[in-house]
């Protein structure tokens, strides 16, 4: 058997317990990375899940309903009895959406089609029934078998109108009041059409809301108890114990990209996370482009032009030692020199106008892009010299001996063949840098940054501005959201995201890598 | 053997000059002029005072025993040695009269003119059309169909046209070794060198394509001259019209090829020769 696994593995026979105890790390390491990604993608994927509610009766008579999360046996050698959370919603009516039950006392359970499981924009979900359907404050009479469909038609419409206002609102209403704030107009005439039309578009947008504000739902608890809910507030309605599995994994998948399209919301503890994926993408490629000419051109320096002395010895190891200094002092750096110092300045300089609230001179974008740069730098340095040393000298005097230059010899021959080191520092660079969150904390990110970095509006591309990245959403849902329980999924969702991010960098770094080795043909033979 | 006592002695420079044996080629038919050239490698001596004038449009083949100096020699005379901030060397070395050194000379321009192809054959890691076109793209822009008509030229030169016309555009690295040799050459002679400076280029090559490159050189000593290092005795024979013996960084006898191999004038050529110093 051992013998089978060792041909199977490459491991020579014969020489012991070494070769097996490196395959056994090798193994092992591989272990752990699978199971961290089974783990994130377990827990984070099942959450968008759509589990089917429990219609509780406890042995005094009580009911309640909620999706069942986990059970909980009793700590450790002592007495009492297993416990059950229950996430039960409905924060209006209880003030509560977590509930511990002891099995012991569950008397029955039930899952009834028709319980819903409302998402609304305040107080979190509602679990119960639907008992009705107003418009404009008046109950609507449907039988029972006609109410479901039409709150789907209702809300569908809701969403429709929302979309609406959205679009008039960004595209009519804002770049008008923008030409009328900044005196764009003509003349008197030309900008009292301007105020008319803006008055006009305003007018469309109210008339949108109230259509959407008609209808209400008529929400009832498993207790009896009712709210109205306003359909505009609503995003979701689910009844998950009446779905197929087919239609549990379409509303999976919808949910899942909800989560990675949308903006968050409530606090973060609830929504997407387009944005923090955005700027997490955006920051690392600004700061590959940072640090690529840098680091190529000190490496350059280090390894073809610089005389090979002690000097030049010494930055290396300096180079080298760099690459350790733990990420925050580089965020002290980068506030210190970035932010307050050249971002101070430039504000004096062209910004004054808006001082003293700060344009560059406050953490952004593109001081946490430079900041990370410097903290990659001697990871491409290092890389780049190494494939630069690789490089055979016959292949520089080569070049040399048919009348090229120096320069000639390094730009034509030398690399060209560094490129794929090069690409190998920006690997590395950017593993290192996209899981990084601490210096950003001082230079940049932000818990919740309204608008993106990248807009329609000139100059698109706001360096200046604060963007949300997935590492420090991580920790903000994780250790300031105030329901721990509901934080939980989303900080696995997230990380899985975060790890996920990391990888679709690296491998558009290996592929490109790959095809520029193919290009240079059998270079690596 | 008292005379290779006296030639080997560095401490007495001056006997080794009297005991050598070195031909005088008139300045008028010379290409190299080598005068009083020594070398060291930081403390290392490589050559020491040599003394010799390359002729035009000739073959001249140095030869020596591994280590001598012949490729230090080689590489003095297109200043490759500039690159090594370790070499420190005296003496002078005129290029058709005119001192390779002086600070008018652009090194560049030198190295176009004396071309070189390596001990180890070094083509680059493009295709085999880019490795001739190489040095032509260094230059003023041909047009396109110009380049490919160097290159045709430059790779019939080389003896390769043949063998590769097909597969203008693959990886010079997929070549053979002979091939790559060729390659090398081809690459050196599109730039239209007036020396080629060829360092055993046929060391590591079956006895086919050596006998391609002989014929080659045979064929190129109509337009260029050519110094060419070896350690086939018989090739040195075969090929060139003037044979230079070097032995631990001195030049021992310089003579013409027929006179050096049939009747060389000191004992340790001879027994270079012969093999019997080995
Ligand atoms: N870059 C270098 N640094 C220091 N010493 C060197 C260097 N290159 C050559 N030498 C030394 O200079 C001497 C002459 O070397 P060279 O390469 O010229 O010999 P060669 O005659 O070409 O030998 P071979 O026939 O083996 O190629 C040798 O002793 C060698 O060790
Ligand atoms: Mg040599």
């Amino acid at each position: 058997m051992i013998a089978r696994w060792g041909r199977r593995l490459r491991i020579p026979r014969g020489e012991g317990a070494g070769p097996w105890l490196a395959a056994g790390c090798v193994s092992l390491s591989l272990l752990m990375v699978v199971a961290l990604l089974v783990l994130l993608a377990g827990r984070g994927l099942v959450y968008f899940w759509p589990t089917e509610i429990e219609l509780v009766t406890l042995d005094d008579g009580q009911h309640f309903a909620g999706h069942a999360i986990r059970d909980e046996p009793p700590p450790r050698g002592q007495l009492g009895v297993s416990q059950r959370l229950y996430h039960t919603g409905n924060r209006d009516l209880h003030g509560e959406v977590w509930r511990w039950v002891d099995i012991e006392r569950i008397a029955s359970q039930a899952r009834p089609a028709d319980l819903v499981v409302v998402e609304r924009n305040r107080w979190g979900d509602f679990i119960g029934r639907v008992a009705g359907l107003q418009e404009q404050g008046r109950d609507l009479a449907l039988s029972e078998a006609e109410r479901w469909p039409t709150v789907r038609q209702r809300l569908e419409r809701v969403v429709r109108l929302r979309e609406e206002s959205d679009a008039l609102r960004e595209q009519v209403v804002e770049p008008l009041a923008k030409r009328l704030a900044e005196g764009r107009w003509r003349d008197s005439n030309d900008r009292e059409s301007l105020a008319a039309e803006l008055e006009a578009a305003n007018a469309r947008v109210l008339a949108v809301q109230d259509a959407m504000s008609r209808d209400a739902l008529v929400l009832e608890s498993v207790n009896g108890r009712r709210v109205v809910q306003p359909l505009q507030g609503v995003y979701r309605i689910l009844r998950p114990n009446a779905m197929s599995g087919f239609d549990k994994f379409m509303a999976w998948g919808r949910d899942v990209w909800r989560f990675l399209s949308e903006g968050p919301r409530a606090a973060n503890a609830a929504g997407g996370v387009w944005p923090a994926i955005f700027g997490t993408m955006l920051m690392v490629m600004l700061m590959s482009v940072a640090v690529t000419p840098f680091g190529v051109l000190a490496a350059v320096y280090l390894n073809e032009i610089a005389p090979q002395g002690r000097l030049t010895r010494l930055v290396r190891i300096g180079v080298r030692n760099l690459a350790g200094v733990p990420s925050i002092v580089y965020g002290v750096f980068g506030l210190g020199v970035f932010v307050y110092g050249i971002g101070g300045t430039l504000d004096e300089w062209f910004f004054h106008d808006r001082l003293p609230s700060p344009t560059f001179g406050t953490g952004g974008l593109l001081w946490a892009s430079l900041t990370l740069a410097l903290l990659t730098l001697p990871v491409v340095i290092v890389a780049t010299e190494e494939g630069l040393a690789r490089i055979p000298d016959a292949q520089r005097e080569g070049a040399l001996a048919l009348g090229a230059t120096r320069a000639e010899t390094l730009r034509r021959v030398v690399l060209p063949m560094a490129v794929p080191a090069m690409l190998t520092g920006v690997i590395l660079a950017i593993a290192r840098a996209a899981g990084e969150v601490a210096p950003l904390m001082l230079v940049g990110v932000a818990k919740l940054a309204p608008q993106v970095p990248v807009d329609g509006e000139f100059p698109f591309l706001h360096l200046e501005r604060k963007f949300m990245h997935l590492g420090y959403h991580i920790l903000d849902v994780g250790f300031y959201s105030g329901d721990i329980e509901a934080a939980m999924p989303l900080v696995y969702a997230t990380a899985l995201l975060l790890v996920l991010v990391i990888l679709v960098l690296n491998l558009t770094a290996i592929f490109l890598r790959h095809h520029v080795k193919a290009r240079h043909g059998a270079l690596q033979r | 053997m008292p005379v290779f006592d006296s030639v080997t002695d560095p401490a007495s420079p001056a006997s080794a000059v009297s005991t050598a044996a070195v031909i005088e080629i008139p300045a008028s038919a010379s290409c190299f002029e080598i005068e009083g050239l020594s070398l060291a490698y930081g403390d290392t001596p490589a050559l020491e005072n040599l003394t010799l004038r390359v002729p035009r449009q000739r073959v001249t083949a140095f030869i020596g025993p591994s280590g001598c100096g012949k490729t230090t020699l080689l590489r003095a005379l297109n200043r490759l040695h500039d690159l090594n901030d370790e070499v420190r060397r005296q003496g002078h070395i005129h290029l058709e009269g005119q001192e390779i050194h002086a600070p008018e000379v652009e090194v560049a321009e030198l190295r176009r003119r004396v071309g070189m192809v390596f001990q180890t054959p070094n083509p680059f890691p493009m295709s085999i059309y880019e490795n001739v076109a190489f040095g032509l793209r260094l230059q003023a822009p041909l047009k396109k169909r110009q380049r490919d008509e160097m290159i045709e030229w430059a790779l019939r030169s080389a003896a390769l046209w043949d063998e590769v016309k097909d597969r203008l555009h693959d990886s010079a690295w997929s070549l053979s070794g002979g091939q790559q040799q060729r390659l090398v050459i081809a690459r050196t002679l599109a730039v239209e060198p007036e020396v080629l400076l060829l360092d055993e280029p046929a060391s590591a090559l079956d006895p086919i394509s050596t006998l391609k490159i002989e014929e080659l050189i045979r064929s190129l000593k109509s337009r260029l001259t050519l110094i060419l290092v070896t350690h086939n005795m018989q090739q040195a024979a075969r090929v060139s019209d003037y044979t230079a013996f070097l032995h631990a960084g001195e030049l021992v006898e310089y003579a013409a090829t027929d006179a050096l191999f049939t009747n060389p004038r000191l004992a340790q050529t001879e027994n270079y020769i012969t093999g019997r110093m080995v």
